[in-house]
């Protein structure tokens, strides 16, 4: 399997986003792919209050070893969707981590210390012609960065959940995880503070 | 097959695939993956799900399907098991297999949808009326939920008696990599003292009333001599480190698995955390406990309440060591930070300095 993360290494993500925007569906992904590598994971979504609109919250841990608490208290890697979440989660980051932001709906200023990577996601996914799919343009952009699976992996994932029903809408998926990915591939240099 | 599921659905997969067929429920946050799960499956597979009218119902239901000989379950989460208490004094009275499941949230009174450990002493110590135990499991990760719930109907067959599991919200949410180890259950064990109509037979009875004087005191003793082979035979519990620690802490479910986080880091230390983890809470792991006791310096019992498992941690080490609280309420979730400056607290002063490095390591 094309995994590159090395032993003893943990990464600690949080996902963030409106209600809606497939922040649960995005860490789903990465979490079922860890799992096929065969590494622990642990996917603490948020739940009950969260509606569509409101801020959504995604705790997800891939670790070579046993991963204790699912609750992370400092992240390696932050993405966040829209400006609210990006506010109340952006002390979460560890100093130096990665952040990706969806630009689309984050004005970038006062940004902490950090690896940053601006993505305008829900442009790139309307322009597609499915705002819905901004979830998968973060997604091919994280993948891009971190290189922790091959996009095939994540390919197979997408294409088995969707299965018949929702089969006509994997060519779209398809199409924003390339465009998250070359994107990154085109950037040299992140944005870093 | 490794698949990834929450602790819900894993508790609802292995019920099915321990034969249940019957599971009445009623909605209430956190559990609610666990009765959405069921309504889809049991219709699938020609089993009976019933979304109650209310959790009394529900847990009413269980009753009828255990005294026909079904293999039957329920779920709910806090303010809804206390709904359920009247209904499990009647299960436990009538010796009535059964499985309750209670994804515990912040209390009391409607309290939040967090998770929390504040149901501790309503499940062991009873939580209906009358003298009466249920054996309550509690898992610490969603393979361990699968798996205790599948073992779950068993005892409760073997002891005619209801079984909870005591999750919380954390391991109800969480998703965690998981499979079923075990084969589904084709063929049950006959229950001959079932409700299955008595033609050909003589009569059973299922029943918790006994109003003939002396009667009652029969049967109590005969349900106090149950509980007793239960403790002498169902005890679980894991131990982590506990050969030669200094300070060992006691927790179970999410609290456990902090816990097991701090055993690691304290690993580069000279000073020794150990863990004990109760996985029968009742049951309680009394014996392991007083015997570790009489080697340590303290133990520190970690809850997600105010203090209630300490209780029985103090009366099963008799006064041997000192025993410790850490404690979060209302939905908080300690870290493994917390619990170590907890340690520093209690810890003779000339160990402090060496335990604080514990804070640094990652």
């Amino acid at each position: 399997m094309n995994s590159c993360l090395p032993t003893d290494i943990t990464e600690r993500i949080i996902l963030a986003g409106f209600g809606g925007q497939g922040m649960m569906l995005l860490g789903k992904l990465i979490a079922q792919a860890a799992m096929i590598d065969g590494k622990k994971v642990t996917y603490f979504p948020s739940y009950g209050t969260e509606v569509r609109g409101g801020t959504a919250v995604y705790h997800l841990i891939i670790s070579n070893n046993e991963i204790f608490s699912p609750i992370i208290e400092e992240a390696d890697t932050l993405i966040v969707m829209n400006q609210p979440s990006y506010q109340k989660f952006k002390g979460m980051l560890k100093a130096g981590g990665l952040l990706l932001l969806n630009t689309s709906m984050i004005k970038s200023d006062n940004f902490p210390d950090a690896k940053i990577y601006e993505v305008p996601a829900t442009e790139i996914a309307s322009k597609l012609g499915n705002v819905l799919v901004s979830n998968i343009v973060m997604l091919g952009a994280y993948l891009a960065i971190k290189k922790l699976f091959s996009p095939n992996l994540i390919l197979e994932q997408l294409q088995g959940m969707l299965k018949a029903k929702k089969g006509n809408l994997f060519a779209i998926n398809k199409q924003a995880l390339e465009r998250g990915l070359h994107l990154i591939e085109s950037i040299h240099h992140p944005y870093v503070r | 097959m490794k698949q990834l599921m929450t602790g819900n659905e894993a508790a609802a997969e292995a019920a099915i695939v321990a034969g249940c067929r019957y599971y009445y429920g009623y909605p209430i946050t956190p559990q609610n993956e666990l009765i959405n799960y069921m309504s889809m499956r049991m219709p699938q597979i020609g089993g009976s799900f019933i979304q109650a009218e209310s959790e009394i119902a529900a847990i009413n239901m269980v009753y009828g399907s255990a005294a026909a000989g079904a293999r039957a379950m329920t779920s709910s989460s806090s303010p809804g098991i206390s709904l359920k208490q009247e209904g499990i004094s009647y299960l436990a009275g009538s010796e009535l297999p059964c499985v309750i499941v209670n994804i515990q949230r912040g209390g009391p009174g409607l309290g939040d949808i967090s998770a929390s450990q504040a149901d501790y002493f309503q499940a062991v110590k009873g939580g209906g009326h009358g003298d009466y135990h249920t054996i309550v499991l509690a898992p610490s990760s969603v393979q361990e939920m699968a798996d205790l719930v599948y073992d779950a109907f068993d005892l409760a067959d073997k002891y005619r008696n209801p079984v909870m599991i005591l999750g919380d919200a954390q391991i109800g949410q969480l998703m965690e990599p998981m499979e079923f180890h075990k084969r589904p259950k084709k063929n049950l064990p006959q229950k001959t003292w079932s409700l299955t109509g008595a033609e050909g037979r003589k009569r059973n009875i299922v029943k918790s009333f006994y109003p003939v004087k002396g009667q009652l005191e029969e049967f109590n003793a005969h349900l106090q001599r149950k509980y007793k082979a239960i403790e002498e035979h169902e005890v679980r519990y894991e131990t982590v480190n506990t050969h030669k620690a200094d300070i060992v802490l006691v927790a179970y479910g999410t609290s456990a698995r902090v816990c097991a986080d701090v055993v690691r880091k304290s690993r580069q230390l000279e000073f020794k955390v150990g863990l004990i983890r109760p996985i029968t809470l009742w049951p309680f792991p009394k014996e392991i406990i007083r015997k570790i006791s009489e080697k340590v310096q303290c133990i520190l019992t970690v809850e997600m309440s105010a203090g209630q498992m300490v209780e029985d941690v103090r009366l099963a080490v008799e006064g041997k060591c000192p025993v410790h609280f850490y404690g979060r309420t209302g939905g908080g979730v300690p870290t493994s930070t917390q619990v170590i400056k907890k340690i520093v607290e209690v810890v003779p002063d000339n160990l402090a300095n060496t335990l604080l490095q514990l804070a640094e390591v990652r």
